[in-house]
């Protein structure tokens, strides 16, 4: 069973219409019982830095998400904001991040003349690093939905499974053994952010 | 390779989709749940949806409450839409903004709200993020030639300069602008570019712009002249032939790559 896990930042809905289309058994919980029992965990998220961890923390969800992705490491995937807060620090907030993996966050610094806007907000694509499970029929033509301000900045290099281009190169889809972390928005990403979210949900078996 | 967004606008009233010329006389189009399902098999970028009944004003006269907002209709549109899904129309509150994205809606266009409560874009952004909120502008051109912002659906003058408030919107932290030309509405004889691009080149937040797309040229020189992040339309998505026929449509791949070839910033100035 994959667990949607909600923390009050939006999205959930939209990954469980996903799963649903494609015929996966999901389940939507913010109770740490249902987290502990799930086999692999989504953690979405949009809005700010702070506000998402301090959600996790008033729902008492940060030790239950330790215990099932680093002691029991089951698969896990965050998305956006969900993958921002895997890192220590973010630009954008003065809380700490879950530090499961050593990154920082930074906002995107992009010079006037460019005509650049900020937040990266459109379609865009994943050029492959890495080749992975997750990004199983994937290519540099499948597009994806991107919303952000802040982008994830100097993980290990081994991390990066893809980055994406918006004035410079970033890193866009990342994984430490059995955590992900993607930018963009798969539920909103056509069938290409399908292919992606079942390629996740098949890693659990 | 970065591309800039094409948007279909669709106007709601009541439960089904309508198109106006500017900004009047309403014309049926259809089913809402259908057009996202035609949307969603033509891989469109993004969906606009905007409820034309909650912007005008209610007034003394009239004696009627405002209608509240169509939480389920959205629910089952959000539901079937596999691409980013905006709302605009009768947004007041904190609360029906927390509502709608609980929904599963990205972001929601604010207009008349922002003038009735001058700090509801400032909270909303604070509490949901900058890129959850558009701020929406309606724009006239004036008889002395000047362009006069629009509220309640286009029925309102606002006396504030169209400039200044763009700044005070950008300020209060509004994620993206989306600008709408009235004059050019359901006209499909191109965009309003000086407006166009006078607004997106005075903020650093995408702006979206919308009213009079007729053709993929249009929406095309919006972006290269006009300097949009976005492109919204709503006859060119629905119309079809001199006619006017209703057929739903967007444009092919391999078109929007012919017309964005390059992607990124590089053919932006």
């Amino acid at each position: 069973m994959i667990t949607i896990i909600d923390y009050k930042t939006g999205n959930s809905g939209s990954i469980l219409n996903v799963y649903r289309r494609i015929g996966y058994d999901v389940t939507i919980s913010s109770a740490p019982e249902e987290i502990l029992d799930a086999d692999s965990l989504i953690l979405p998220g949009v809005g700010s830095f702070d506000r998402a961890m301090q959600n996790l923390s008033d729902l008492n969800l940060i030790p239950v998400l330790e215990e099932s992705v680093l002691d029991r490491q089951i698969p896990f995937l965050g998305i956006c904001i969900g993958m921002q807060i895997l890192t220590t620090r973010s630009e954008e907030g003065i809380h700490g991040g879950l530090g499961w993996i050593d990154a920082d966050i930074k906002k995107f610094q992009i010079p006037d003349e460019h005509y650049v806007k900020i937040p990266h907000m459109g379609w865009n694509n994943l050029d492959i690093i890495q080749e992975d499970p997750i990004t199983a029929g994937v290519t540099g033509r499948d597009r994806f939905y991107f919303v952000h301000s802040y982008h994830f900045s100097k993980p290990n290099d081994a991390e990066i499974l893809a980055t994406t281009r918006y004035g410079y190169d970033f890193p866009s889809l990342i994984r430490k053994k059995n955590i992900y972390g993607i930018q963009c928005h798969p539920e909103r990403s056509h069938a290409s952010g399908i292919r992606f979210l079942k390629n996740f949900a098949d890693l659990g078996g | 390779m970065f591309q800039p967004r094409i948007i279909p606008c669709l106007l709601m009233k009541d439960n089904g989709l309508v198109k106006t010329v500017q900004f009047d006389n309403p014309r049926y189009i259809g089913d809402p749940i259908n057009a996202v399902r035609i949307f969603n098999e033509k891989e469109a970028d993004e969906l606009l949806f905007l409820d034309i009944t909650l912007s005008k004003p209610t007034g003394l006269f009239t004696r009627k409450k405002p209608a509240e907002i169509q939480y389920d209709l959205l629910k089952k549109i959000s539901r079937e839409c596999f691409m980013p899904f905006s709302y605009g129309g009768g947004i007041r509150t904190i609360e029906q903004i927390e509502r709608l994205l609980s929904i599963g809606i990205e972001k929601v266009a604010i207009n008349t709200g922002a003038l009735e409560d001058p700090d509801l874009i400032a909270h909303a952004s604070r509490q949901f993020g900058s890129q959850s909120i558009i701020a929406a502008i309606d724009v006239k051109m004036g008889r002395s030639g000047t362009y006069e912002v629009f509220t309640h659906g286009g029925t309102r003058p606002l006396k504030t300069d169209l400039m200044t408030y763009i700044h005070h919107l950008e300020g209060a932290g509004a994620g993206e602008i989306l600008i709408t030309s009235m004059d050019r509405d359901g006209m499909m004889q191109g965009y309003d570019i000086p407006l166009v691009r006078m607004v997106s080149d005075a903020v650093r937040i995408p702006v979206i712009a919308c009213g009079g797309a007729g053709s993929v040229a249009d929406i095309a020189e919006a972006y290269y002249t006009g300097h949009a992040s976005a492109l919204a339309a709503g006859s060119f998505f629905v119309y079809h032939g001199r006619k006017r026929a209703v057929l739903i449509s967007y444009p092919l791949m391999s078109e929007i790559e012919k017309l964005f070839p390059g992607g990124d910033y590089e053919n932006s100035s």
